[in-house]
This record gives structure tokens, sequence and C-alpha cells, in this order.
């Protein structure tokens, strides 16, 4: 019998938030939802959220599930987690989050927090007009065929997680799980992963050994650089641009024209894409900020 | 009080079998084997329970074999029935089979055995006309069950054993979840082994035997000591052997009463389906256990049932992939081919000589509650649900 905590029993037993959401037809409202999984997966959530346009809040937020005790609580503890969340708090909600909120999930079952998560991310993406099938996750070589799982999100479950083994990925996002064929690729990604890993604190030391402290004009004029050349092409293609604000130590402001600033989801991609650009090619503490001008 | 409806998974000890073993784990301690009568004494009462098993069968009590449970009577009759004809390298099964047989069956392929799993159909049922397609010259091993553990769907044991002597194969049952429940005469049976355990019928957990048709040339699976004939080593597992032969006798007599235990079965399936919309029961076409009832509940997750069921202290067991650690329903109900809105909400009810009239009154004034709730918050609630549309629901492994 699963060891589930106090938490996950309580929720499952007496779910809060579940149902679905009727669009008001009000100003400023909007009534979205996404969906992860399949009946064919054994686990499905269908999260509905109900967001205040102008402020890019969260004002409810309720479930359909169709899955097992823990499915059911995750799902009811996200809905419960995220309300009164603007947008890109929501975003930057973890599994791990969900676990926690659940007084943690026994290890074979985090994949149910792993599905709130996506469901979360696959409604906010909706909203945004942002295609799920173009997330990094769809994207990239099939490890496990039997639940339709790639590699950079087996990548990102392990980095997200801190896992260490096959049998942790399995539980996490089942890959693997099924026939069991793809399970030495998951652990040659695992390797690489940890690989990485233990090169990024080499490389941050070898740098500061290395190469005298950057001035702030070479800083500048490095930035500037990694912008134009291998930035802004992206940026323009789409339609869009990104210049350089400013340079405050580590912190790189920037502005970003274009459909990119037009776009809602501007600050929480764009951003982050920029800064591990920048992190990877000039210094690994910059941090990147967006400057309206 | 717990109601318990779950004993094809393992049943409670019988009162009086309790009663018996319990001098074995106090005063009469003696090793069998020894050669003192202190000793002797309790070789004699390992020799009453011999005599209790095979009588359950109508066979010689040189013909049973004591053992730890079901999975180390299937192993050894794997490892009898290929040592005995060591030049055929071909076993015939099903793709339903206990664990303890399939995972034995993948093992020998890596080992250069060739292995055939029969199909089941839609009931659960297999086709004779497969099995004599599937035999060579070069089979071994017929192995197959009596009567299936998730569904209670019963094989046609003696028709498939004909088919196996037929082509010289050895004919082996697993007859861990029929036997007690179903009469089974082995004198002039096809059957050259049969595998049961002592849990499943009222003894306790860890003691089981093998049945080995006389004249069959047995080569042991456990090697050492003289015990059984030579044919599995190891000191008797004196209490649990006991019991386990008061239970064969106890089991024998309330075979003549079967049809209660049917007639509380028949009932609670009959009610379930009438009084919840949408559910049905997997195997129902076909003969089974008098016991088992498995009921698939349409766009639920059984693990999700079972909790619910849990909470009023109703114990029964789902083949939903949520339960069984590994990420895949049970092997059984995909083999028959049932869709995905009924695989994944399967639930098995298998009762005993000691379940009542009220508990089942109590099952199903919960059930259909239970099933209710769960749906009002899965996101299909029909086959015609938008997000059920456009997708294939037949299960593909």
């Amino acid at each position: 019998m699963w060891d589930y905590s106090e938490k996950v029993l309580d929720l499952f037993y007496n779910p809060v938030n579940q149902g679905a959401i009727v669009d008001p037809n009000e100003p400023d409202i909007a009534v979205v939802y996404g969906e992860v999984g399949s009946i064919a997966c054994g686990d499905a959530l269908r999260l509905h959220l109900k967001i205040q346009e102008s402020v890019d809040t969260i004002l409810d937020a309720q479930f359909q599930t169709f899955g097992c005790t823990s499915a059911i609580a995750s799902s009811s503890a996200l809905t419960e987690i995220i309300k009164g969340k603007t947008l890109d708090q929501a975003l930057n909600i973890t599994n791990q989050d969900i676990a926690q909120y659940l007084g943690g999930l026994p290890e074979a079952k985090m994949h149910c927090s792993v599905m709130g998560q996506e469901a979360l991310e696959a409604a906010i993406f909706k909203y945004r007009g942002i295609e799920v099938e173009q997330h990094d996750d769809d994207e990239g070589h099939l490890v496990c065929e039997c639940y339709g799982i790639t590699e950079p999100k087996i990548r990102r479950v392990i980095i997200e997680n801190d896992l260490t083994t096959v049998e942790q990925v399995t539980n996490y996002v089942k890959a693997g799980g099924g026939c069991g064929s793809c399970l030495a690729s998951i652990e040659d990604t695992l390797l690489e992963v940890q690989r990485e890993r233990a090169a990024v604190p080499e490389r941050v030391a070898a740098e500061m050994a290395n190469a005298a402290p950057l001035t702030p004009i070479q800083k500048i004029n490095r930035i500037q650089q990694v912008l134009d050349e291998e930035i802004r092409p992206i940026l323009v293609a789409d339609g869009g641009d990104v210049e350089l604000f400013d340079v405050d130590g580590d912190r790189v402001q920037v502005s970003l024209k274009g459909a990119c600033g037009d776009c809602a989801s501007s600050t929480s991609t764009v951003k982050y894409a920029i800064e591990a650009k920048l992190r990877e090619q000039v210094l690994p503490t910059l941090i990147v900020e967006e400057v309206t001008v | 009080m717990v109601i318990y409806l779950d004993n094809n998974a393992t049943t409670r000890v019988d009162p009086d079998v309790l009663e018996a073993m319990l001098p074995y784990l106090s005063d009469l301690y003696g090793n069998p084997s020894s050669m003192h009568s202190f000793g002797g004494q309790v070789g004699a009462a390992i020799q009453d329970a011999r005599v209790q098993v095979a009588d359950l069968f109508g066979v010689e009590d040189t013909e049973i074999i004591f053992n730890s449970c079901g999975s180390e009577g299937n192993n050894t009759a794997i490892h009898a029935a290929l040592a005995a004809q060591p030049e055929k390298r071909h076993i015939v099964t099903t793709a339903v089979e206990h664990p303890a047989i399939l995972n034995v069956c993948k093992h020998l392929e890596k080992k250069g055995y060739t292995v055939t799993y029969l199909s089941v159909d839609r009931r659960g049922q297999l086709d004779l006309m497969e099995v004599e397609a599937a035999m060579t010259g070069g089979t071994a091993l017929v192995t197959t069950m009596y009567a299936n553990n998730e569904t209670g769907v019963i094989f046609p044991v003696e028709q498939i054993g004909a088919i196996a002597k037929e082509y010289g194969a050895t004919f082996h049952v697993d007859a861990v979840q029929a036997v007690g429940k179903v009469p089974i005469h082995l004198q002039n049976s096809t059957i050259d082994m049969l595998t049961l355990s002592g849990h499943k019928l009222h003894a306790p957990k860890g003691v089981g035997a093998l049945y080995v048709r006389r004249g069959f040339r047995f080569r042991p699976f456990l090697l050492g000591g003289h015990q059984e004939r030579g044919r599995r080593a190891g000191t008797h597992n004196v209490p649990s052997i006991i019991g386990l032969g008061k239970a064969a006798d106890l089991a024998h007599q309330h075979l003549a009463n079967i049809d209660q235990e049917r007639q509380l079965r028949d009932w609670l399936e009959r009610q379930l389906l009438e009084r919840i919309p949408d559910c049905e029961v997997n195997g129902g076409g076909t003969t089974r256990l008098p016991n088992t009832t498995n009921i698939g509940f349409k766009y639920i997750e059984g693990e999700a049932i079972l909790f619910m069921l849990n909470q009023q202290e109703i114990c029964a067991s789902s083949g939903s992939a949520c339960t069984s650690g590994s990420l895949d329903p049970s092997h059984v109900l995909t083999a028959m081919g049932l869709p995905y809105t009924i695989l994944h909400g399967s639930i098995r009810f298998s009762l005993s000589r000691f379940t009542t009239e009220a508990e089942i009154q109590q099952v199903l004034a919960v059930m259909p509650g239970i099933v209710e709730k769960l749906r009002a918050i899965s996101p299909f609630n029909h086959d015609e649900s938008d997000w059920l549309q456009g997708r294939d629901l037949a299960y593909s492994a």
C-alpha cells in the first residue's frame, strides 16, 4: 500500500476546486484550460484557469482529473497554490512545490506532481498564445516511446529534481516504465547531465583563475558582441529585436522591441534565453533584466 | 470491522487450522527426520497432512511434495519438465499467467528456449485451436493456470492436457487460485504436475505443495537433504505443513457448499451492474471461479476506487497501473484487449467462505457513491466526452 501523507489523503477524500470554470463573458476576464495526459496513460488532468487580464493574475483555478489518489490530490493542491498568483509567478512553480505542499509524495508517484506543473504550463501557454507543440519538451529526440517522453524533458526533470538514478527518472516522468528498452538511453542522459554539472564549477573556476577580471568596458563590448552575433539574428527573424540599455556590475539591462516586446510571455521566455547565452559566453554570474524605454 | 474481499491475494488462517498448528509451535518441536520418537511423532503428523492434501485431489500421498509457496512450485515444475526432456527446447504457456510463470519463461528465453505465449479473447478465454497450432515435436512443456487470479476465468485444462500428451509434452498446471474453489480430480487426469499454495486456502503463508504424477521422472530444484523422498531438500516447515493438511481437509468439506459462495458473488455482481451505470464484468462470458468478480468501472482509475473503499474498511484489489508498482496496467486485462476506459478502472472482489451477506450489502451500499464521486472529478464522463474523441481507445502494448 502506498504511504501517502495525511495531506494527500485529505485532499483526495475532500478535494477542493474540483470541476470546470464557465466563462462569465465579462470584460477583463479570460477563462482557459490546459490538458496533460490521456486515458491511455492512466492519468489525465484538465486544469481550468480564470485570469484577470489587466493584472495577469489567476483569480480562480479548478481541476478535472482522471487518475489515482495522488493524481487527484496533486491537482487539488495545485489549484490551491496558484490562486491569486500572477502568471509569471505561477510559471515559476515546480513539481517540487506541489509535492512539498502535499507533505511529500512516494517516489513512484512523483509523476503526479509533474503532471500538475505541466498542465499549469499548458494552460498559461495557451492563454498567451504559445503553441504547446513548440514547447521545448515536445521537440527533440523521443527516448521513451511507450510514454512519448523526449530527451529534453528527461533532462529538465533530472536537473530540476536533482535525480541521480534511472529508477527516479521513471518515477518522475514515467520514462522507461513501459517496455524498458530506453533504460540505457536514460542512463546515458543522466551521466551526461552529471558530467555537465560537474563541468560548470570547473569552468567558472578556470575562468576566474585564468583571465584577469574583465574591465567594465571589455564586459560591455563582449555582451554587445554576443547580443549582435548570437541573439539579435534570431529575434529579428521573428520580427523582434533587443537593445543593450545598461550594464551595472553583473546586471545587464536590455529592452525588447517589436514582436517580442508586445508578447506577454517576453519576460519569462526571451529573458532567460538571453541570460543563458550571456552566462555561457561572457560571465556565469550575469543577470539579465528587462527595462522599458 | 474490516470487510475482506481480497481472498485471491491471501486468505485468513482458518481458526481450526491455527488450532491444529499450535502444538507444533510449542511442545512438538522435534525434527521429523530424526531417529527418535520425539521427532518421529512429528514425522507421522506430516504424513497425515500429506494424506489430507492428496485426498483433496484423489491421489496417492507419495505424489505430494511439500514446499514453501506457489512460486517455488512453479519454478520447480518448469525446471523438472525441461530436465525430463532436455533435447526439447520449446515451452507453451499463456499471456495471462502469474509472474511466477511468466518471468521464469522470460528468463528461459534468454537461455535459448523458445516460448509461445497463447493469447486470450475478450472474455479471457483460450482458443484450443491455438494451443494445438502452437505445439511442435520440440515442445517440452505446456504450462497454464487452472484459473486466472484476476478474473477467475477457468481454462479447459484437461483438453489442453490432451493436446500436450498428443505431442509428448509435460503438462503443468498452476492451480494456486483454483484449489479449494473447484473440485479437482487428478487420478485420471492429463496433468503431470500441479502447483498449490497454502495461504490461498486458509492455511498460513510460506507453505505450498507440488503434485507430481507417479511415474514422472522428477528432478529436484532445491538440492540438499533427503526430505520429501529426495525431491525437495530443506527441513520441513512443520507447523505450516500441518496447517496446510488441515486446510486441505476443510477445503474438501467446504466444496460441498461452494454454491453459497457463488450465490453471494453473483448477487454482488448483479447488484453492482444494476446500481452503477457504465460498468461491466471482465471475463463475464465464460466459466469462472465461484468467488471472483472483476468489474471495470469506466472513466475512473482503480487505485482511487481502492482508497475510497479503504476509507470504508473494505479490502479489494485492482489491476490498474497505479497499483502495480510498474506503470503498466494489468497484463491480464490488456491481453484481453479491454479498452482503456475500462482497463484502468477495474476492481477485483474475491470472496471466501467467511464472506457474509451483510458484508456484501455494505459494499453495495457504498460502491455507487464512490464511483459517482470519482466520475464527478474525472474529465471523462462518458464515451462522448470531448477529450476522448478521435482517440484510439484500444490498448496497444
